[in-house]
């Protein structure tokens, strides 16, 4: 049955809750909960079925790289005493990682195999990781696989992007929109930049990858801010977003003053947690689950209820997700990414009709900045309310005024070496106010300049320290639209400094919902993941 | 008295039915028929070297055997004789169904460190090709050998259908075949050239060559030597070769035979290296020196005078 799936998998679903739907999953964290919607007025959207990966992988990246769209092929590109640089999509994609060879690895072999032949020495890989916490070697070697790895990190050939190496930036101009362009010193005076992409949602890819990817503060601020994101409908929806708007404009200034840019995007489908095995169960809808999968999920709850939180933890960071590639294009920055949102949007989008009062989702262990690492709660806010609201084409989910309920523990903790200027930012920053324009007016600049935190993000693993602020902006559009906001399950503590209630069950949450909405709320459950995205008419 | 008993029993004993006395009176066709004068007795069937039968090697209950002992005994000996790394795995991310391993051969640790270092789904279903001429000389290490290590028996001192056929029959039915095209074990250190038969068989079976790239297993037991000594081997395989429309055997050989060429270039320098000398066609032959036994010794180096672990650690005889 699961290989015919396979061959014709199914779109996604919208499903109306009537008095025979089981009890629905919802991702809790490193844990789950079985939720029983009211009937008559819940509906369920599941995700599309994975699309079928490519064949040959290897092939399809060579054709790739041949025929490129609106640009000569790589080869042609390539000569002997060039300056190469090769950037690359950083450990926040994809999510979970995925199990080797990485995609990163597989495009990045071919493009080297060609500049092997063309005779190309000068050949740098830079980790575009903008300001997110460096990448490990073992999480290098992970992504790009151990050839790689060999061949160039003994050299100091292979790095992680500095954005706070005095030596190490370059302004490119500023924009029509007083925006200014700086990007990494090395990939700006490449003869070449090749730019090796990971899609997971429609967010990725396009200019953000180089204009936020090898970019620092001074540059990423005229994007990462409250106006850009309340101002993106969504943020998702490149077409709709301020973010990629502003993205796009630097992009221009690349073009005009910076290197040649040769973008290599790939998309993945949804094969999150794999057609057989333990995890399975995860990707299937519950009317569908067989014996042996119910019987997985029971053992699968008492064994992670049984193991203290550090272990759960563990056992999910070691969870390595088996996607398949589904599509690759190279060559131009603009029609490949459209080439390339077109292929996610294939397996995300689920057509909705109209919105509802009650949004409710399950938040899962994992989100782009905690890969082996902790979901503290201003994370659980990015992700509920940055991007999983975001996730929709057309009109929010949920009305105007309407209620999100999320369900996660939401605890108060934190990793001290990856997140430092988060502790901080949660104890100082949320204590005294929670609205982003407010905070942003009076903290960034402090937390942006620290040279505590600066230090930490160019020689520890920590996350710059604006970074904190940039999760809180991403939620920024829900906070502003939303009646209320209501965490199952969570800390009440930590929920409460951010603003949200607390409550303990999904029951009580609904009855904490109709004081906002009224009673008898409609009420709908995206289940994500795998990824959807919803077109909302 | 004692002399009528002793005639009493001889006359009981010759009415008693003997055994001895019904198989010497048995006759053909219980027994077996005499040979005619003048006539040439019909040739012994071979029941060793490309005439032994493997088909039972192949059964369950052999398999069951052969996984246990690959996974115990062959895995744990590997491991403290060799402490292998092995790289490359990844080539094979892409690749289904039968496949055909071709390595280079310095020694007979090889094909346990192989038969321990092949990715699943192809480590418990490959059989291994063989020197019919030595390791199936005999009945009893024929048996060992097909029942322990999956071998089957290659002809290879001249030139027969019967061992194709063999591997192609299982290469047909989804056994994957690992095979060393230099058709023997180097006698000096440096590779040999290679055979066709493994892209025979490539191209017979329209199946992938996964080239395979061994070192350090002639510093731990080389040809000539009878004692292992525990060294470090590295295993790099490379990634699947198919062949190209209308190739043929010998060029894809000599394909074979440059892509573990390039992997021993690998594991010599760096993989972005290798890649630009195979490209450049600078990769270098495996085969050393067209030169005298001096000269080819003499451009190996020392490894092969390596001591070993076990002797590095003793203290000097005073």
């Amino acid at each position: 049955m699961a290989a015919e799936r396979r061959k014709a998998p199914r779109p996604g679903l919208v499903l109306d809750v009537d008095r025979a739907t089981p009890p629905i999953l919802f991702h809790h964290g490193e844990g789950f909960r079985l939720e029983r919607l009211p009937a008559g007025r819940s509906r369920i959207i599941y995700p599309a079925e994975p699309l079928a990966g490519l064949r040959d992988p290897a092939a399809s990246i060579r054709e790739a790289l041949l025929n490129p769209l609106d640009s000569d092929p790589l080869p042609a590109l390539l000569r002997p005493g060039m300056k190469l640089t090769i950037a690359f999509d950083d450990v926040s994609l994809p999510l979970p990682p995925m199990r080797r060879p990485d995609i990163r690895q597989r495009v990045i072999e071919e493009v080297l195999d060609m500049a092997a032949a063309a005779g190309v020495d000068d050949v740098h890989l830079i980790a575009a990781l903008a300001l997110h916490r460096r990448m490990t070697d073992d999480e290098l070697r992970h992504a790009l696989g151990d050839r790689i790895f060999d061949a160039f990190a003994p050299q100091g050939a292979l790095y992680n992007h500095d954005a706070e190496d005095p030596d190490g930036m370059v302004e490119l101009g500023c924009t029509k929109h007083d925006e200014l362009v700086t990007m990494n010193r090395r990939a700006a005076e490449s003869d070449l930049l090749v730019y090796v992409n990971i899609n997971l949602v429609s967010m990725d890819g396009g200019w953000k990858s180089t204009a936020t990817g090898l970019a620092d503060y001074r540059s990423l601020r005229h994007h990462h801010n409250v106006h850009t994101m309340q101002n993106s409908r969504s943020f998702m929806d490149r077409p709709n977003s301020e973010l990629h708007n502003s993205n796009w404009r630097q992009g221009e200034i690349i073009k005009a003053s910076g290197p040649r840019i040769f973008q290599i995007e790939t998309t993945v489908n949804n094969n999150t947690f794999g057609y057989d095995g333990a995890m399975s169960v995860l990707q299937k809808r519950e009317w569908e689950w067989s014996a042996r999968d119910r019987g997985t999920y029971l053992a699968m709850q008492t064994g992670l209820k049984a193991m203290p939180a550090s272990a759960r933890r563990s056992v999910f960071n070691r969870w390595l997700a088996p996607y398949e590639m589904t599509s690759v294009q190279a060559g131009a920055v603009e029609p490949v990414h459209e080439s390339t949102t077109a292929n996610v949007l294939a397996q995300h989008l689920v057509a909705v009709q109209g919105q509802t009062d009650v949004l409710t989702m399950g938040l899962p262990y994992i989100c782009p900045y905690n890969v082996n690492s902790v979901m503290n709660p201003i994370l659980v806010m990015c992700l509920g309310l940055g991007y999983f609201f975001n996730l929709y084409r057309g009109k929010p989910l949920v009305r105007a005024g309407g209620v999100v309920i999320m369900s996660h523990p939401t605890r108060r903790e934190f990793h001290p070496v990856h997140h430092p200027s988060y502790i901080d930012f949660f104890e100082q920053v949320l204590a005294d106010t929670t609205d982003p324009a407010e905070l942003e007016a009076k903290y960034e600049a402090q937390f942006a300049e620290e040279e505590w935190y600066i230090h930490l993000y160019r020689n520890s693993y920590a996350y710059h320290g604006v970074h904190p602020f940039y999760m809180w902006y991403w939620g920024a559009h829900a906070l502003q639209y939303l009646g209320r906001v209501i965490v199952v399950g969570g800390d009440p503590a930590a929920v409460r400094r951010m603003g949200f209630q607390p409550a303990s069950t999904l029951s009580d949450a609904l009855e904490m919902a109709s004081d906002v909405v009224g009673p008898a709320p409609t009420i709908t459950h995206i289940h994500n993941p795998p990824i959807l995205m919803a077109d909302v008419e | 008295m004692g002399v009528t008993d002793d005639l009493g029993l001889k006359q009981l004993r010759g009415r008693l039915p003997s055994p001895v006395r019904a198989l010497r009176a048995r006759s053909f066709p219980l027994r077996a028929p005499t040979l005619p004068s003048g006539v040439a007795p019909l040739p012994e069937p071979q029941r060793t070297g490309v005439d032994f039968d493997t088909n039972w090697s192949r059964c369950w209950s052999a398999r069951m055997l052969r996984a246990g002992f690959v996974e115990g005994p062959m895995r744990l000996m590997v491991q403290l004789l060799a402490s292998p790394r092995r790289l490359g795995s990844d080539r094979l991310a892409d690749v289904e169904g039968a496949v055909i391993f071709a390595s280079n051969h310095h020694s007979h640790l090889d094909t346990p460190l192989l038969l321990t270092s092949l990715p699943e789904p192809w480590r418990h279903k490959v059989v291994v090709g063989a020197a019919a001429d030595y390791f199936f000389a005999t009945r009893a290490v024929s048996t060992m050998s097909a029942l322990l290590i999956g071998a089957i028996p290659i002809e290879r001192a001249k030139v027969g259908r019967r061992s194709a056929d063999l591997a192609a029959n299982l290469i047909d039915e989804g056994w994957s075949l690992l095979i060393y095209p230099e058709g023997g074990r180097s006698p000096d250190g440096w590779g040999q050239p290679f055979r066709g038969g493994a892209a025979y068989l490539a191209l017979r079976c329209k199946i992938p060559v996964v080239p395979i790239h061994l070192s350090g297993t002639g510093e731990i037991l080389r040809k000539g030597r009878r004692l292992p000594r525990p060294s470090q081997a590295r295993v790099t395989f490379g990634s699947p070769l198919a062949p190209e429309p209308d190739e043929r055997a010998h060029r894809f050989a000599t394909r074979i035979e440059a892509a573990v060429a390039a992997l021993a270039d690998e594991a010599a320098t760096d993989w972005y290296s290798a890649r630009k000398r195979a490209h450049s066609g600078s990769s270098g032959a495996m085969t050393g020196p067209d030169a005298g036994a001096w000269r080819r010794k003499w451009a190996l180096g020392d490894k092969s005078n390596q001591p070993s672990l076990l002797s590095a650690r003793r203290w000097p005889d005073l």
